[in-house]
């Protein structure tokens, strides 16, 4: 257990579940003071410009439709992308899973006898884990994003989609830069910190002669390829190398030029909280004498086509990728992304992993949600997040109830037997009465609860629980009724008023919280 | 007006003075209030968790039973939320025409407590008495499923007495979620002890919201602390008058 807690596993077949995967982050007191003001900033700048927008919902609504309607001719775009790529002079390659695309780059990189390459920031790369398998293989692979750079070179795993070293701060940048680049009297200084990055990076673009992209759009009209980004380093990945390779999911793709009207305006502020990001390329197969001259997209499926299938789930597929819904998220605030052990973290990640995985693992991300549903606010492609969850919290359910470890979990039977409790009102308020009797051996004497076994445990742990009144309501309005019709009053005269009525209230109205926690 | 209480299954089980309130706030304002005895549950916590199957049947049990209810409030938002955006999901899956045409027929008549007061009613002013500091918690639902916008501070606004004390990030859950709240203990104290700074913070000697459930989490944390401040459903401080005082429980 300690192997897994100090180094996380983004890998979901490997990753423990989120409950457990959560605890040495809410210990981290440091790593979660780091995410909250790192998302807090970022939120801030965000609604602020997206309340400048007065046709904000009517962009969020466009974006959603161009998304839908691209879904729903996926295959037909992805062709038409393919066709005007390749008469651009691009090479399109189809994989199907992770292991297919990983083989295509790599036979790529040894046609051009390359054994190292420079990358772009690209989630879809951490998604199939290219690196490692690259390095194995025997290509170095350089990060150039300066939050992937951290994360290189300090072993660290990303946390956030769009600011992957979020959860690392200054002094720690600072500690890692000097270790791995020698730089003993560097300071933490951001001025100086991106100094020291620059060096570091600018032989790499300089000899270095291929790199690998991801790609924030494809564009089905055109064949071009879109990416987004704030340091530049991606603009140089893009033009000095020979070869370029950009990997992109198949649901990257928008029908027409003229839908980046859309989604540009709605990508940058939701991501970073600005107008427009800072650089963004565009560019179309190969143009002769500029920019790389051997130009690859491989499309990636990796289970994407699996969720196209389901109507409410679709949705995800309409994800940009801004990480919105994490910097909201009040879970993703308290845990960070690796607690999700997957490279998409947050309320994102928690539907898209799964389905990714075809429930074969991660199963306990789509429970790791209050469904406050502040994802689905935020959201620029309106996704229904909350219901989504939902969903897949019933496929899970399906899928688990009936193994033998579930069939017996308390949860589990605790669900089936309310289940029972809640078809006739009689059993509920047998159920009840049962519960107040039991309740009674675990009062304490100033009437709250402060243990509960089994489940309750979980509860118990940090919060207290208010004993059982002695009277339902629904025998108080009972007992009202049978007063009233004896009186020969109707039911709309105030016969039992609580109020004036002590025995309906167990305790003496307005004691003050000091001198009811004298009994404990 | 008749008007049928949904009192909800926790409501009935653990806060019964909350259901009182309502009928008294209710009949105060001339309206004439029945209970339906057959009632149990929403079924909000089986589709929360995952039991589709029998999330439905309590669905389908709920509108047999208020199908010719002149309207039917209330007094929890996650349950509101539950019969406006999970029911027409579980109907389309798994009931049957004569379900869904009576469930279409319901929906437009089911009504969160501030929702009937303010838009079936029309009053903001319900006379009620309530001479304390208090501040508000706008429970996830309330806020972003049923979007109550300002009618809880428009109601609150009217109690004679009442000063409110705003709360810091309003819009920010307190963690509880249902059974997330014991999935995900860990995380979910985590976040409560983030919301009840905030609450705490406002230095009130209640706190209110429409839910219950989001009061029992934050009431434990606040009895588990010795936290000086007590939570209070809204209904009951919206039944308080001089004569009849709230009735303050725990």
């Amino acid at each position: 257990m300690s192997a897994a807690t100090d180094h996380p596993v983004l890998d979901p077949a490997l990753a423990p579940p989120f409950p457990m995967a959560a605890l040495p982050v809410l210990r981290n007191v440091q790593l979660r003071k780091n995410v909250a003001h790192a998302i807090d900033v970022i939120q801030t700048k965000r609604a602020r410009l997206v309340e400048e927008k007065t046709d904000w919902h009517a962009l969020r609504t466009a974006a959603a439709a161009i998304k839908d309607e691209t879904l729903a001719n996926l295959g037909a775009y992805l062709e038409q992308f393919e066709e005007r790529c390749t008469a651009a002079g691009g090479h399109v390659h189809w994989a199907a899973d992770a292991a297919e695309a990983r083989r295509i780059i790599l036979e790529l990189l040894r046609e051009e006898g390359a054994d190292e390459v420079i990358k772009i920031k690209t989630m879809t790369s951490a998604e199939i884990q290219l690196n490692p398998f690259l390095e194995a293989a025997g290509v170095r692979a350089y990060e150039t994003d300066l939050a992937e750079i951290i994360l290189q070179l300090g072993h660290g795993e990303p946390s956030h989609i769009v600011v992957p070293a979020l959860h690392v701060n200054r002094s720690q940048v600072r500690d890692i830069f000097a270790r791995t680049m020698g730089l003993k009297d560097l300071t933490d200084d951001p001025k100086a910190l991106t100094a020291a990055a620059r060096n570091y990076l600018r032989q790499k673009f300089l000899d270095v002669p291929t790199a690998i992209s991801g790609a924030n759009f494809l564009v089905a009209e055109t064949g071009g390829v879109v990416v987004v980004e704030s340091e530049g380093n991606g603009r140089m990945c893009l033009t000095l190398p020979k070869t370029l390779i950009t990997l992109a999911g198949i649901e990257k793709v928008v029908p027409r030029f003229a839908d980046l009207e859309v989604m540009l305006q709605l990508l940058a502020r939701s991501a970073t909280g600005e107008r427009m990001n800072p650089y963004t390329s565009l560019w179309t197969g190969v143009t002769k004498g500029d920019g790389p001259q051997n130009f690859h997209v491989v499309l990636l499926d990796n289970g994407r086509s699996s969720i196209l299938a389901r109507k409410t789930e679709r949705q995800t597929l309409r994800c940009i990728r801004c990480a919105a819904c994490m910097n909201t998220c009040p879970v993703y605030r308290q845990t960070g992304g690796h607690a999700y052990g997957s490279v998409y973290p947050g309320p994102i990640g928690a539907i898209l992993t799964p389905q990714l995985e075809q429930l074969r693992h991660a199963q306990s991300l789509p429970f790791a949600s209050s469904l406050c549903g502040a994802c689905y606010e935020v959201c620029p492609v309106k996704i229904n997040i909350p219901e989504i969850l939902i969903d897949l919290r019933a496929r899970v359910t399906d899928q688990e109830r009936h193994t033998v470890g579930k069939f017996f979990d308390p949860m589990y039977v605790g669900l089936r037997a309310a289940n029972v409790i809640f078809s006739r009102a009689w059993l509920f308020h047998f159920a009840q009465w049962a519960g107040r009797i039991g309740a009674k051996l675990v009062t304490r004497r100033d009437g709250w609860i402060h243990s509960l076994p089994s489940v309750g445990a979980k509860w118990t742990q940090t919060r207290d629980l208010r004993g059982l009144p002695k009277q339902t309501f629904h025998a108080w309005w009972a007992e009202r009724k049978a007063a009233s019709q004896q009186v020969g009053g109707s039911a709309s005269q105030r016969v039992g008023d609580a109020a004036s009525d002590p025995t309906l209230s167990p305790k003496s109205g307005e004691k003050g919280g000091a001198t009811s926690r004298e009994a404990r | 007006m008749r008007a049928s209480l949904f009192i909800t299954c926790y409501n009935d089980t653990l806060f019964p003075e909350t259901g009182r309130a309502v009928v008294s706030l209710l009949e105060r304002l001339g309206v004439e209030v029945e209970f339906r005895a057959g009632q149990t549950c929403c079924g909000q916590m089986h589709a929360n968790t995952g039991f589709r199957g029998e999330a439905f049947s309590q669905a389908k049990r709920l509108v047999r039973l208020y199908a010719d209810a002149d309207a039917v409030v209330i007094p929890s938002s996650s349950c509101v939320a539950m019969m406006r955006d999970q029911y027409p999901g579980l109907f389309e899956e798994l009931g049957n025409d004569s379900l869904r045409k009576d469930f279409a027929a319901l929906l437009p008549r089911v009504y969160e407590l501030s929702e009937f007061l303010i838009d079936k009613l029309g009053v903001e002013d319900v006379g009620a008495y309530f001479p304390h500091r208090v501040t508000y918690h706008a429970s996830c639902h309330g806020l972003r499923a049923l979007h109550l916008g300002d009618r809880p501070f428009r109601l609150l606004a009217k109690v004679r007495g009442l000063e409110l004390a705003p709360l810091a990030n309003l819009d920010r859950c307190c963690g509880f979620g249902g059974t997330f709240s014991v999935k995900n203990g860990d995380v979910s104290s985590a976040m409560l002890t983030v919301k009840l700074e905030d609450v705490l913070a406002t230095g009130a000697e209640f706190c209110t919201a429409l839910d219950n459930s989001c009061l029992m989490h934050l009431g434990g944390a606040m009895h588990r602390e010795y936290a000086p401040m007590k939570t209070i459903h809204m209904a009951q401080i919206l039944a308080s008058t001089q004569e009849h005082p709230a009735e303050v429980v725990g």
